[in-house]
Formats: structure tokens, sequence, C-alpha cells
């Protein structure tokens, strides 16, 4: 029915996907993608104009390579996040809403960012954006922006930080001036 | 004025009256055929979607060949040309547009439609709790729904509404428009404005697509259609194109084999008085007594000629030498009998409640008995003693050598009916294919590809359902809510994955009046909105759009349906709420839970048990409607059966000779099971209903056979008669085995085979039970 495509399209167009994952970009993307993944514990600040203090939200994420990462959020509301190839869901109050990414290419090319990120997949993320890498391989950053007109709409810049393979923190800087920054400190390597 | 004369003068009078009726009746080809004539309340649910349900009417279309580019333009365009037709409801291609315009439709009406709004909802701790959720939400993805409402929508009502609806499959996306999941093939969904029971509007719609197609695809694309209408106009072509196929070969070949035997034209013509007066009262019965005629009623028609040319046969073949009377005395008695077991097999089928099968029991009862009548009574008056005065001597001779020859056949042939027996026995389990499905008429490729473009599509297939019904739009709105309040609590318990209701969009009346009567003036709603953002880091003073909006919805008109007008939420609101005659009913499609699990129709029935809602699972219907069919068919054919046997022990009076008589027409029945088995037929109630129909009709030849060791012996002209009787029966029937409708191929390739082996294993049989 039109409606459900209505109601999923209007919450990927929204979609603020944050995610786990460089000197040499190149270098950087090959350790990336030696990381074969493993379970974080995250914490989320969201800070939003309109309130007073930061929203945080806290809870586990498990990346798989190279295309399954699960987000599990524990406060301030039960919340699973799923993002399994083109497929990505979110369940919450047992509501599922699952959502193709093949059919809308903006919220592609915004999860690409986080899967492009996590599995070093270079071509992927420049497909959409432009790239730019500062620090060393201890203590890196890796910034990019949007080239695509859509994905600027909605975010400015991705900044990803991070030590070796493993990303620390990512922070979204939204059209509008909100922000979102998360932090990531992995509980178990594989 | 003669008596010939007289007698022709009742009969043009009877002939002409019977066309003038033919002329008014009413011809269809439409699934009705196969909808059973009295269902039950469930039944009748399938069959009004089945009839004008949105699924019914949707069309699927593919665009394929050339390159993405040109398949996402052709999409474009033929979207743009179709959308203005008003032949269609509703033209999707993916492209984006319209979204807004619903989205602000449900905002801008929120608190008339949000089920959450009640009086609870605006108190300190209805707020506190609803804010604080908006605000959680914010931390999740989702929350960038809710983010650009928050001032005006800080209790997430448009959340609430959207968040009902389910995300759903979609379609892929290339290029902007909807493609198939390997991209080759552009995709739209069309909904026709004429019902899926319209077959001419369907065609219509079918044709204006190809039409626009052609004039806005550029070289090089292919138009793929499918849809319940493509498939509903293909049949109908197939079974008018069939009707007159088949009656022509049928007839063609009859008349050839009769040409050749009779060598006069005039008696071939006299000899088609009765086929022909048989085939005009088949049609005058079934109109009179159904008002409408099937096309595959009169596609039987072939079949019906095979059968009732066999009386005018016997009559022009055996009366030559004897002379008229004698033959009325000596033969008559027996084609009596023979005409007597073909009634039995056909009036059986005319109790039946498949709508189809009854109607093929009229028709062929009333065409046969009415080309005995015409036989025994008015061709004597009109042929005079003008009968086959061809010596039947040679032909005669021929047959009797085979059937002596055949005679030695018949341990050999008792070996092989055994060997069937066991065969059967051991594939009893294996038979009959279980579903109605294999009475369609959709071909294999077509069904692959409705598949293909369903299935990229996440076209919906509606399995699950939940009716109630009101007097009025109001009250059924208000069934549907109450009904919602159950389903609500099935989708916590996880046993749904939710529900469709049109009472989302258009609420009842009541409905609307509480949720107005339940909003506070901004006097009231300031110092409460204060108290609950006492500990949330959201200031009040951020919320005044919010206490605005809320004041503004006091003063809104409550939603009727054509505030709907023009967006998807109408289409939602009509597919789903339907006015009947004197009674609407409210569909509730479930969905089944998340995680892949199944519904569970008991645990449905049982959380709806007490209400008036109706849980209705469409494939369980289908495949009951099949298995009462089913069970129906073998109960009737059991009772044919029965009739027939007990109408031979009366006029035979000799277990013996009706142990002769049956013997071969059961193991005929046994080797047309096994073969057609054997050659991979697939088997369903209307190969049963043949096997009625072997008994029905051979049993003439098992009689004649009887007949003949009663008299002493066989005559040459009785043996002709009947192998050109069988012919032309074999020839009828036969015809209708190439047809592609499932119902006239399997009464076809049953009854053809089965006439012959009747004959020949009668020849093989008979005689060695009686007189020696």
């Amino acid at each position: 029915m039109t409606l459900s495509r209505f109601a999923a399209g209007l919450l990927i167009a929204c979609l603020a996907l944050p995610a786990a994952a460089a000197f040499d970009i190149g270098q950087l993307m090959a350790d990336l993608a030696r990381h074969k993944g493993g379970r974080a514990k995250f914490v989320e600040k969201k800070y939003i104009a309109l309130l007073d203090k930061p929203v945080v939200a806290t809870g586990e994420m498990t990346y798989t390579a190279p295309d399954r990462l699960e987000k599990l959020t524990l406060t301030p509301k039960p919340e699973r996040l799923l993002l399994e190839r083109d497929q990505l869901s979110i369940e919450r109050d047992r509501r599922k809403l699952t959502i193709n990414l093949a059919a809308q290419p903006e919220a592609l090319a915004f999860v690409d960012s986080i899967r492009g990120t996590l599995s070093g997949d270079r071509s992927a993320l420049e497909r959409n954006y432009a790239l730019h890498l500062a620090g060393t391989a201890d203590k890196w950053v890796l910034t990019l922006l949007p080239s695509d007109q859509k994905i600027a709409a909605l975010v400015l810049r991705i900044t990803v930080s991070g030590s070796g393979n493993q990303v620390r923190q990512i922070e979204y800087l939204q059209a509008d001036g909100d922000r979102s920054v998360l932090s990531i400190d992995p509980v178990e390597l594989r | 004025m003669s008596r010939r004369a007289r007698a022709f003068l009742l009969w043009a009078l009877a002939m002409l009256a019977g066309a003038a009726i033919v002329w008014n009746s009413r011809f269809t080809a439409d699934m009705s055929f196969f909808l059973p004539s009295t269902p039950s309340a469930e039944q009748q649910v399938l069959i009004d979607q089945l009839k004008e349900g949105v699924v019914s009417r949707l069309l699927m279309v593919g665009i394929e060949g050339g390159d993405g580019a040109q398949r996402a333009a052709a999409s474009r365009a033929l979207r743009e040309r179709l959308a203005a037709r008003p032949a269609f409801v509703s033209v999707q291609n993916g492209e984006a547009g319209s979204i807004a315009a619903e989205r602000d439709l449900l905002f801008a009406r929120r608190y008339l439609l949000s089920p959450a709004v009640g009086p609870q909802r605006f108190t300190v701790d209805g707020l506190r709790d609803a804010i604080s959720g908006s605000i959680d939400l914010l931390a999740s993805p989702a929350g960038m729904l809710v983010k650009p409402f928050l001032t005006r929508d800080p209790t997430g009502e448009l959340y609430e509404l959207v968040s009902n609806l389910n995300g759903g499959t979609q379609p892929a996306m290339r290029d902007g428009v909807w493609a198939s999941r390997d991209g080759s093939r552009a995709l739209l969904l069309l909904q026709t404005r004429a019902l899926g029971s319209d077959t001419d509007g369907q065609e219509a719609a079918i044709a204006a697509i190809r039409a626009d197609f052609a004039a806005a695809a550029g070289d090089g694309l292919r138009l793929v259609l499918s849809g319940p209408g493509r498939f509903a106009v293909e049949a109908r072509a197939t079974i008018k194109d069939e009707v007159s196929r088949l009656s022509m070969i049928g007839t063609l070949a009859i008349v050839a084999v009769l040409l050749v035997v009779y060598r006069s034209p005039r008696l071939v013509g006299l000899g088609l008085l009765p086929v022909a007066s048989g085939a005009l009262a088949g049609v005058v019965a079934v109109s009179l007594a159904f008002g409408t005629v099937f096309g595959i009623t009169v596609g039987f028609g072939s079949a019906l000629i095979g059968e009732a040319v066999d009386y005018s046969i016997y009559y022009f073949v055996q009366s030559g030498r004897l002379g008229v009377d004698a033959w009325r005395e000596r033969f008559w008695p027996t084609i009596r009998l023979g005409v007597a077991t073909s009634l039995c097999g056909f009036g059986a089928l005319m109790l039946s409640g498949f709508p189809g099968l009854a109607q093929l029991g009229l028709y062929a009862l009333s065409g046969v008995l009415t080309a005995a009548l015409v036989t025994r009574w008015l061709l004597p008056q009109l042929a005079g003693d003008a009968a086959a005065t061809r010596d039947p001597g040679p032909a005669g001779r021929r047959l009797r050598a085979a059937f002596a020859a055949l005679r030695r056949l018949r341990w050999p042939l008792l070996a092989l009916a055994v060997a069937a027996f066991a065969y059967l026995g051991q594939q009893r389990d294996r038979l009959w294919q279980p579903d109605l499905s294999v009475l369609s008429t959709v071909s294999a490729e077509a069904a692959a590809v409705d598949g293909a473009l369903r299935a990229d599509l996440g076209a919906p297939d509606a399995r699950y359902l939940v009716v109630v019904a009101g007097a009025d739009r109001e009250a059924a709105l208000q069934a549907a809510e109450r009904a919602g309040q159950r389903l609500d609590r099935l989708v916590a318990d996880g046993l749904i994955g939710g529900y469709d209701t049109p009472a989302r969009f258009l609420p009842s009346r009541a409905a609307q009046a509480a949720r107005l009567a339940s909003l506070p003036a901004p006097d009231e709603l300031r110092p409460r909105l204060r108290a609950a953002l006492a500990d949330l880091p959201l200031a009040a003073d951020k919320l005044e759009p919010f206490v605005d909006a809320v004041d503004a919805a006091r003063r809104q008109a409550p939603i009727e349906r054509a505030d709907l007008d023009g967006s998807a939420l109408a289409l939602a609101v009509d597919s789903l709420l339907l006015p009947r005659a004197d009674t609407w009913s409210v569909l509730l499609p479930l969905r089944p839970p998340a995680g892949g699990a199944d519904v569970d129709p008991a645990a449905l029935r049982a959380a709806l048990a007490g209400s008036d809602a109706l849980f209705i699972d469409m494939k369980g219907e289908f495949d009951t409607l099949y298995a009462d069919y089913l069970g129906e068919a073998v109960a009737l054919s059991g009772a044919g059966l029965l009739a027939i046997v007990l109408l031979l022990a009366v006029t035979l009076r000799s277990p013996r000779r009706l142990a002769a008589v049956l013997l071969p027409l059961v193991v005929a029945v046994a080797l047309v099971v096994a073969g057609l088995h054997l050659a991979g037929e697939r088997l369903h109630l209307l190969h049963l209903v043949g096997l009625l129909l072997i008994v029905a009709v051979g049993s003439n030849y098992a009689l004649f056979f009887d007949h003949l060791e009663q008299a002493g012996g066989a005559d040459d002209e009785t043996l002709v008669a009947m192998g050109l009787a069988n012919l032309t029966t074999t020839i009828g029937f036969g015809t209708l085995g190439l047809s592609s409708v499932p119902v006239l191929h399997a009464v076809g390739v049953t009854v053809g085979p089965g006439a012959v082996l009747a004959l020949l294993l009668s020849a093989v049989v008979v005689p060695r039970g009686t007189a020696r």
C-alpha cells in the first residue's frame, strides 16, 4: 500500500544512522578491511537545538564483516536496528519497520557511509562522498563530505575518528545544525 | 394436413420458440462458473473479493528491453498517460510526489485521526508520558521522523498514525522508478476502476495500457502485463474461441463419418435433426433454469453432438432391413435403457453445488433426452422408409471378425485390467490433485510471469481477513473500531503483525466526536503542559505552536470521505469499506507477525469468538471450496452409479447379466484412470465426473451386446450401428480433449478413450458372460 511506502519513505528521508569503523586513505582502508567485526558498547549523544540538553542513547552494537550491523539500544528505550545487506529493519514498541535500501538511493548512500567505513570499501565511499584524512595510523580522523546535493540536504559532514583498524567515534553534522556523536567502545574483537 | 407435416410443424415451432429463448439468453465466460451457488458467509467474502475486491482490480505492468534509462523514461511516460485516463483509479511507478500530500493530510487532521487521542492524553501525566516518549524517540534513527514536527506535535500523533502502517516489502528502485530486483524490468502497479468481474472493463483497461505503451515507449521495449483482469480476459477469449472451434471440429468430423457411411446428404441432414434439437434444448433448459449460460457449458456441445447423434444412427442403420415398426419393437427398448443410464449420469451432476457442473449436467440431460425423443417420435415421420438401404454386410462381417479376434485376447485384457487395479491401489494417494488451481485456464508461463511481477512489486495477496458489517457507513466503521480493539491486543501479543482498517483514515463520527471532546482549551492546556515539562529538557514556551494546533483542532469539522479525495488514503478507505445492497461491510486485512511466523487461524478465531467479526483465510477457503466440490463430486458420482446399477438390475432381472454388463465398464474406468495417471495427466474432479460418464455412456454398448446375446446372436446392422455410434461419441468427447480449458479437457480425455474401451471390453466380456 502506498501509505506504508510513505511511512518508510518518511522515515528514511530523515534517517540518521550512526555506527562503528586512516594518513594515506588507501592504507587506512586496507587496515579497516582487515577488521572482521566485533562487539562494542556505544553511547550516542544527540545535540538538538530545541532541547535544553542532549538526548543520550546507550547500548551495544555488533558488526560482522562485510555487511551486517546490529545496533541494540538499551536506554532510554529498547530498540533493535539491523542492517543486513540491503535490508534495514527497526524494531521498537513491537513494531517492525523494514526498508529495502535498494529502493531508496539516498538512504543507501547514507548507509554506505557507515558500511563503507567499517569494511574499508573506498569505492563505495567515494561514490557519494569526498574523503579527507588527517592524523596517524594510531589516531586518525576521516572526514566525509557529501558530493550529492540530495545527501547534503540531510547531512553536512560526517567525521569518523579511530585508532588502527578500530573506529572510535562517528559524528554527524546535520543540515539543520543539530549533530549527533556516536562513541564506540569495543568489548570483543574478532 | 398430413400427420407428417403436423409433426414437422410442431417441431419447427418448438425450435423457433427455443431459438427465441436462446437469442435472449445471457452468456458469460467468467469465473462464476467455479463459484459456489449457495456460499457460506466466508465463501461470500471470497466471492466478493474475487469479483470486486481491490486485489482483483490490480494490474501489474513490466517494461523490458532497452537500457535502464529508456525503461524509466517509458515508465514515466506511461504513468502520465494512464493516470489521465478515468479507467484507472491509481497508477503507481514509484515516482515521488504524492507522499507529501498524504503526510500533510494526516498531519492536519492528526487530532481527529490518532487513536491515542483521548481525555487521558491531555492530562499532566498523559502529556509527560507522550512528550518524553517523543524525546526518547529523538535518540533513535526513527526520531528524525518526529524532529521536524516536535513543536507542533510534541505528543507524537503523526508518528502514532504512521507507525501503524507497515513498511512492507517495497519494489526496488532504478533511475527513480520501480524496477525488478535484478533491474531488468521497470514496474508499474495499476488499479482499474472496472471491477474484477467486469471482464469487458478489464479488457478495455488492458487495451488502453497497450495503446498508451505503444505510443509512449521507444523501439526495443516490450510490455509485460499480468493480473486477475488479464487472466479473466484471456480465459473468456479462450472459451469463446474454443466453443466455436470445438463444435466445428466435432460437427465436421461426425458429418464426414456419416457421409461416408450413409452416402446420402439427405440422411445425414435428417440424422442431424435430433442433434440440433438436443443442442438447442440444452441451452434453452440452462437459460431458463439458471438465467445465465456459461461459455464452458456451450463448449460441452461437441460431446453432446457425439452422444446425441447415436440414436439416429441406430435408427437409420438398424431399421433399414426391418422397417420402422420392427425396429421400435426390437431395438428401441435397449436404446431407451441406454438413454436412461445416460440420463442417470448427467442428472446426478445437476444436483451439484458447483454451478458449472450443475449446468453441464442439465445441458447434457436435456440435450440427450430431446435427441432421443426426436429420434423416436419425429425422425420416422420425416424419414419414412427412406432409411439406410445400403447393405451393411461387408462392414458388419469385418466388425464381427474383429470382435471375434478380440475375444481371443480376453485373458491378456483381463490381466491388463488386474495390473491396472493393482497400480491404482498402489497410487491411490497420488491420483487426485488437491487444489482448485488445476481448473484454472492460466498457463504455467503466465502464472510464472505473474509470480515474478508480484514478488518484485510486493503486491498484496490479502490471504487473511477479518470482516465486519454494519447497517450504514457509521455503524460499519464503529464495528471496525471495535474489531480493531481486539486486533490491537493480538498485535500486542505478537499473534499478528498488524492490520489495515478504513477507520484509520476515516474514523467513525462517534470516535471523531470523542477525540474532539477530549481536546483542552489553551487556558487549560498551558498549565498542564508546564507541569508536565517540569523535569523534561524541553521548555513549555517552545511548545506554543502545539497549544495553537490543539485549539485549532477543536474547531475542526469531522473528516468525511470526500475530504480524502485525490489521495492514496481515499483508495485505502474505499478498498476496505464496501457498500452492499442493504449493509456496509468492512475488510480488515491482517499482516503476519514479524519474524516470518505464519498467522495461526485457530488462535485468531478464538480471539474473535463472541464478536460479530468473521475471520477468513482466503487460501483456506479456496481449499475448502475445492474439497467440498470434490467430496460432492464423489458423492454424486456414487449416486449416479448406484442409480445406473439399480436401473439395470431392475431391467435385466439377472445378476449374471448385470455383472456381465458392468464388468467391462468398471475395467474401462480403471484402464482410463491408470492410463491418464501414467501419462502424467493431473487428475481432478472433472476427470472423476468423466468416469461417471464413461459408465453412463458406455453402458449403451454393453447393453447392446447383452441384447444380442439374448436375441441369439449378433446381426450385422447392430454391430455396424454400434461401431458407428461409438466412433461419433468418441469423436465428440475426444474433441473436448483438444481443449485448453481444463474442465472440458478433463471430460474429453476421460470419456473419449473410455467410450472406445467400453465398446471393446463389452465385445470381449458380455458374450462370454451370458449365452455361451
